[in-house]
């Protein structure tokens, strides 16, 4: 089914073939995200950011993507600077953004936001995160570049290291690797676990998963080690928060007993999670996902809301 | 109803929520809303009463009201055996039992206190259907899922 005038809230939305359709569009962007092409899809289309929670790759890969396509933005890159300071709810504000827009990019501290805004709205709405929830777009650009690194996504073994109770990016994560049949392993700190529900889901979806707390012993075998950051701002507790952060570290002696291909990941920012003497190995991809975060939006936004094609 | 149900008087017109799970009755006669009824209601409540289709039951009769789908649904959620007949002129004009719909608006809160449905939005919670047996709910907006009815009703 074509993508076009459609919203993106949850990995859910795409089945396997529409997920492999961005992956291939986006390839063929990667040269007009780099300024070698031009394209004019999106030549006189406003596409409003609605960011409600700090942000800098997710908003200014999707600018970027925005304007390589020939469109333009209006932002809003901080909450309390608008009507909802004086109670305006998110349902309104996202209904007027939508008379301004031709579609609308959200982030949003609250699970299902992006679910209401799509609701709200008559515009394609774009989830860029919504708490814990969903953050649909970093899934993609995180299998663009497994694919790239892989030629594949089935077959593969995947660890998911770090926080996999509030890390919103691995339960979309989780739930396109089950989809296209390679193996997770779960790492974590006691309290940061996936949550049953998610792990039953993907149990479901017949992935093969299981639990490895030995950060050595998971990684023997893996393919991918996707590592994320322990999120200071899911914790209450700031005691509790330092308690768990630093509890795991991925540095040149855990990869020691690595496979040769092993491919690091991590949605960024890190924080000490990576130690900087893995940058320089060939098992660091980190950079090479940020970077293909624009190519993949530039495909999203293109299939959504595209028109005229580029040079 | 049997004999047994002769532990209750017949009503004239109204509604008999019958096989509700031991113990609920009370809950069921939150949902509905007992108190706010006409003032010449009778509303019976029978608890602990021995039935041979799920072993002990309570039923909660209640005069001049029919429920509307909302409030059936919310039964449902809690007392998914319960059944429901609506009494005109002392006879049973229609029994049925509880069934879900596949979407369900506005009966129970998401468990999820950071979830949007939660907020001081202009929207109700709102639920699919993800499993009958057990009954489990998917909220349409945070994903999160919910099988403890009686602890979220809205």
């Amino acid at each position: 089914m074509s993508l076009h005038g459609r919203d993106l809230i949850s990995i859910r939305d795409l089945s396997r073939e529409e997920i492999e359709d961005v992956l291939a569009a986006a390839k063929r962007m990667v040269p007009y995200a780099g300024g070698a092409k031009v394209s004019h899809s999106l030549d006189h289309k406003i596409v409003a950011m609605a960011f409600f929670e700090p942000s800098t790759r997710t908003r200014l890969s999707f600018e970027a993507a925005v304007q390589r396509l020939g469109g333009s933005c209006i932002t809003i890159a901080d909450a309390s600077v608008t009507s909802m300071r004086k109670g305006e709810s998110l349902h309104d504000t996202i209904r007027m953004l939508g008379s301004y827009a031709d579609a609308i990019v959200i982030r949003h501290p609250n699970e299902g936001s992006a679910r209401l805004a799509a609701r709200a709205s008559d515009r394609p709405v774009l989830n860029a995160g919504d708490g814990s929830g969903q953050h649909p777009t970093q899934t993609l650009l995180d299998l663009a570049t497994m694919q790239e690194a892989f030629g594949t996504l089935s077959g593969l073994r995947v660890v998911l290291l770090g926080d996999l109770k509030f890390g919103r990016t691995v339960h979309s994560l989780a739930h396109a690797i089950a989809l296209f049949g390679s193996d997770i392993v779960l790492t974590s700190p006691p309290a940061l676990g996936l949550p049953a529900q998610a792990r039953r889901q993907l149990e479901h979806m017949g992935a093969k998963v299981r639990e490895q707390a030995d950060l050595h012993e998971a990684i023997r075998d893996a393919d991918v080690l996707y590592v994320t950051r322990i999120q200071k701002e899911r914790f209450g507790d700031e005691s509790e928060y330092r308690r768990v952060a630093g509890s795991y570290r991925v540095d040149a002696s855990v990869l020691a007993d690595a496979k040769p291909r092993l491919a690091v990941m991590h949605p960024l920012p890190r924080a000490g999670e990576i130690a900087p003497e893995v940058d320089s190995t060939p098992h660091a991809v980190y950079f090479r996902q940020a970077a293909l975060a624009v190519p993949v939006r530039m495909a999203l936004l293109d299939m959504i809301l595209g028109g005229r094609k580029g040079d | 109803m049997s004999a047994r149900g002769l532990k209750i008087t017949p009503i004239t017109n109204g509604t008999v929520i019958d096989h509700i799970t031991n113990g609920l009755a009370l809950e069921v006669l939150r949902i509905i809303g007992a108190q706010t009824l006409d003032k010449d209601s009778t509303v019976s409540v029978a608890l602990h009463v021995r039935s041979n289709k799920i072993g002990w039951k309570d039923i909660v009769k209640v005069e001049n009201m029919e429920l509307s789908p909302r409030k059936v649904n919310a039964i449902a959620l809690i007392a998914p055996t319960a059944t429901i007949s609506i009494i005109r002129d002392f006879k049973v004009r229609e029994k049925r039992s509880v069934d879900l719909p596949e979407r369900i608006v506005g009966v129970v809160r998401c468990p999820n206190a950071n979830c949007i449905s939660n907020q001081s939005e202009p929207i109700e919670s709102e639920f699919e259907l993800t499993s009958r047996r057990p009954v489990i709910l998917s909220c349409v907006y945070c994903e999160r899922e919910l099988d403890d009815f009686l602890h979220h009703l809205a």
